[in-house]
């Protein structure tokens, strides 16, 4: 990365007045001191958070503290430090469950992430339940990973798969999803907040649908809990699934909330050590919860990682992560459709997390990304895992900008000045 | 960065990008091969008429950045006329000097292609028509860039 000098714009860059409701976005809500990797690169705009996002230092610290203080395989040991390392799992369950408001802990089970939460539900709670003749339904928004499970659990089981669509603007269809859901629905599969587009989608009246007929309400968070100011369970949602790693913790680390009911009824997703509670010869029993649903050694530091993680996202409010995004997405919004060719995918600012997707006319998204990448901007560039949205949209890629806590009006600017410089290569070549 | 990025985007590459060659569907084609890139789900389709040992006609379409498709038109450019065995050199050759390792052959126009191995991301989109082509000389069918290393178009 070297300079950025075409960038006019730096981290002091003036609001417009027309920024109206984003005024408290100018600065970054974290200081990018906070975080090493931004600390170590003044330069860099990461606008890829939708992705992953960058760790705080007190995360990392977390994680050194834990191997070097508590390390041993929790559950196991009757020796102390197995204990430490025991009861370092199970506090970081607690704090995790408090920041996304859940009462019930042990409805909280870890997973890889989202991913991983949702195919736990899909196939250990899908095989079981879902039958041929039944209906599974999901939305045109959905990532691959709250879509492709469903789809293959349809096709396993004779299920009829349907996708509710879209209305104009890249939102969902409320009375198409309404008319989608007949009695024999056992599923509503759908995204809190859309990773391709930002749509925000009302949970509430989606959770109505599906109960209506007794369906499952399955809420893919990857992208509202780090965020929204949630309580998952005032949601009154079924499932609930979300990674660490987007919301400043580790990678590997993520979980999914379910209903207790259903996790006792349900199959147990993965068998092995720590989830049984006796095993005979010809026929085992499982543990309580959470352990039925975490077989084999847990991944300690994840947790305890993202338990700082989320501490530190509670100390900065979610009231002012969510208006510090939507802020800067207002501003990008704003300056990218200035930039002629420019077309601003999906719904209204208000209606949309930090996250703006855009085409550039005649400069294929590969290649603007790879421009920005020059001046030091970081997005992406693809059908952002949500392949059958691109198919509706009517295109093959965009390019996605995506905010979070240490992003401010600078990287707006840089972000603006970079594409119009793109744009100006690919008209003057 | 700004020199590697000229080398990347110039002008040969620009142009072929705004203005691409034999970019068609071929009605009398022998064979024909789509290639895809599942990570950014770019995709193109090549057609080839082979007639004797020599390709008569090559085309092309779909969609995919701006090296996807100017390495498709000037390879189209390259091979129409070449016998099969020198289509297959040439393929050889413009993947040595795309991954960074030119054999010293002379590629002609194609040596535009060369900034690429400066962007081991983009290897991919640049091979991504000489692929289809070969799979279409080899029988046809499908073929993808996706190696499992991934890249820059999966993930949430």
């Amino acid at each position: 990365m070297s300079g950025r000098a075409t960038v006019g714009a730096g981290r002091d860059a003036r609001l417009t007045a027309s920024m109206v409701d984003g005024l408290a976005s100018e600065r970054a809500l974290a200081p990018r001191a906070d975080f090493p990797l931004l600390a170590a690169n003044p330069r860099l705009h990461y606008l890829d958070s939708a992705a992953t996002t960058q760790k705080p230092a007190v995360v990392l610290e977390a994680i050194r503290r834990y191997y070097e203080t508590s390390n041993a395989n929790p559950h196991r040991g009757a020796y102390r430090l197995s204990a430490a390392a025991t009861d370092a799992y199970h506090a970081a369950r607690v704090r995790i469950a408090k920041f996304l408001g859940v009462a019930d802990a042990d409805t909280l089970i870890f997973t890889r992430g989202t991913t991983e939460g949702l195919n736990l539900v899909a196939s250990a709670w899908g095989r079981a339940n879902v039958t041929r003749g039944d209906r599974i339904v999901v939305t045109r928004l959905e990532h691959h990973a709250n879509f492709v499970p469903w789809q293959a659990l349809a096709r396993e089981t004779g299920a009829e798969f349907v996708i509710a669509e879209l209305a104009p603007g890249g939102v969902l269809d409320m009375a198409a999803l309404e008319a989608a859901v007949t009695p024999r629905t056992k599923v509503v599969a759908f995204g809190h907040v859309s990773n391709a587009l930002g749509t925000v989608n009302p949970v509430a009246e989606i959770v109505r649908i599906a109960h209506r007929v007794g369906a499952l309400a399955v809420c893919d968070g990857a992208q509202g809990a780090p965020h929204l100011d949630l309580a998952v369970d005032s949601l009154t949602v079924d499932a609930y699934a979300f990674s660490g790693h987007k919301m400043l913790g580790p990678m590997g680390i993520g979980g999914v909330v379910m209903r207790r009911d259903l996790l006792e009824a349900m199959p147990p997703y993965q068998m092995g050590g720590d989830m049984i509670a006796y095993v005979g010869d010809t026929h085992t029993t499982w543990n309580v919860l959470p352990h039925k649903f975490e077989a084999g050694t847990p991944n300690v530091e994840g947790p305890v990682g993202l338990a700082a993680a989320c501490d530190y996202l509670a100390t900065l409010g979610m009231d002012r992560v969510i208006a510090h995004e939507r802020g800067l997405a207002a501003l990008a919004m704003e300056r990218l459709a200035a930039i002629p060719g420019v077309t601003v995918l999906g719904p209204a600012a208000g209606a949309r997390g930090g996250v703006v997707s855009f085409t550039l006319e005649n400069v294929h998204p590969h290649d603007l990304s790879q421009l920005l990448d020059a001046d030091g901007v970081c997005v992406r560039a693809g059908h952002h895992c949500a392949q059958p949205l691109m198919r509706a949209l009517g295109v093959h890629a965009t390019t996605r900008a995506s905010f979070y806590v240490y992003n401010d009006a600078g990287d707006v600017e840089a972000l603006a000045a970079a594409v119009d410089s793109a744009r100006k290569r690919f008209a003057a070549g | 960065m700004s020199a590697e990025l000229d080398e990347l985007y110039q002008s040969i590459i620009l142009d072929h990008n705004r203005r691409p060659k034999n970019f068609r569907e071929m009605d009398d084609a022998t064979a024909s091969a789509e290639g895809m890139n599942p990570l950014c789900g770019d995709q193109l389709k090549v057609w080839v008429k082979i007639d004797g040992d020599t390709l008569a006609d090559v085309s092309f379409k779909g969609q995919g950045c701006a090296i996807s498709k100017a390495s498709a038109s000037m390879m189209t450019q390259a091979v129409k006329g070449k016998t099969r065995a020198e289509a297959e050199r040439l393929f050889d050759d413009v993947h040595a000097l795309v991954t960074g390792h030119p054999t010293g052959a002379d590629v002609g126009s194609l040596k535009a292609l060369a900034g690429v191995s400066r962007f081991p991301l983009r290897v991919k989109c640049a091979s991504l028509a000489w692929h289809a082509m070969k799979s279409a000389l080899d029988g046809g069918g499908q073929v993808t860039t996706d190696d499992g290393r991934g890249a820059d178009g999966e993930g949430a």
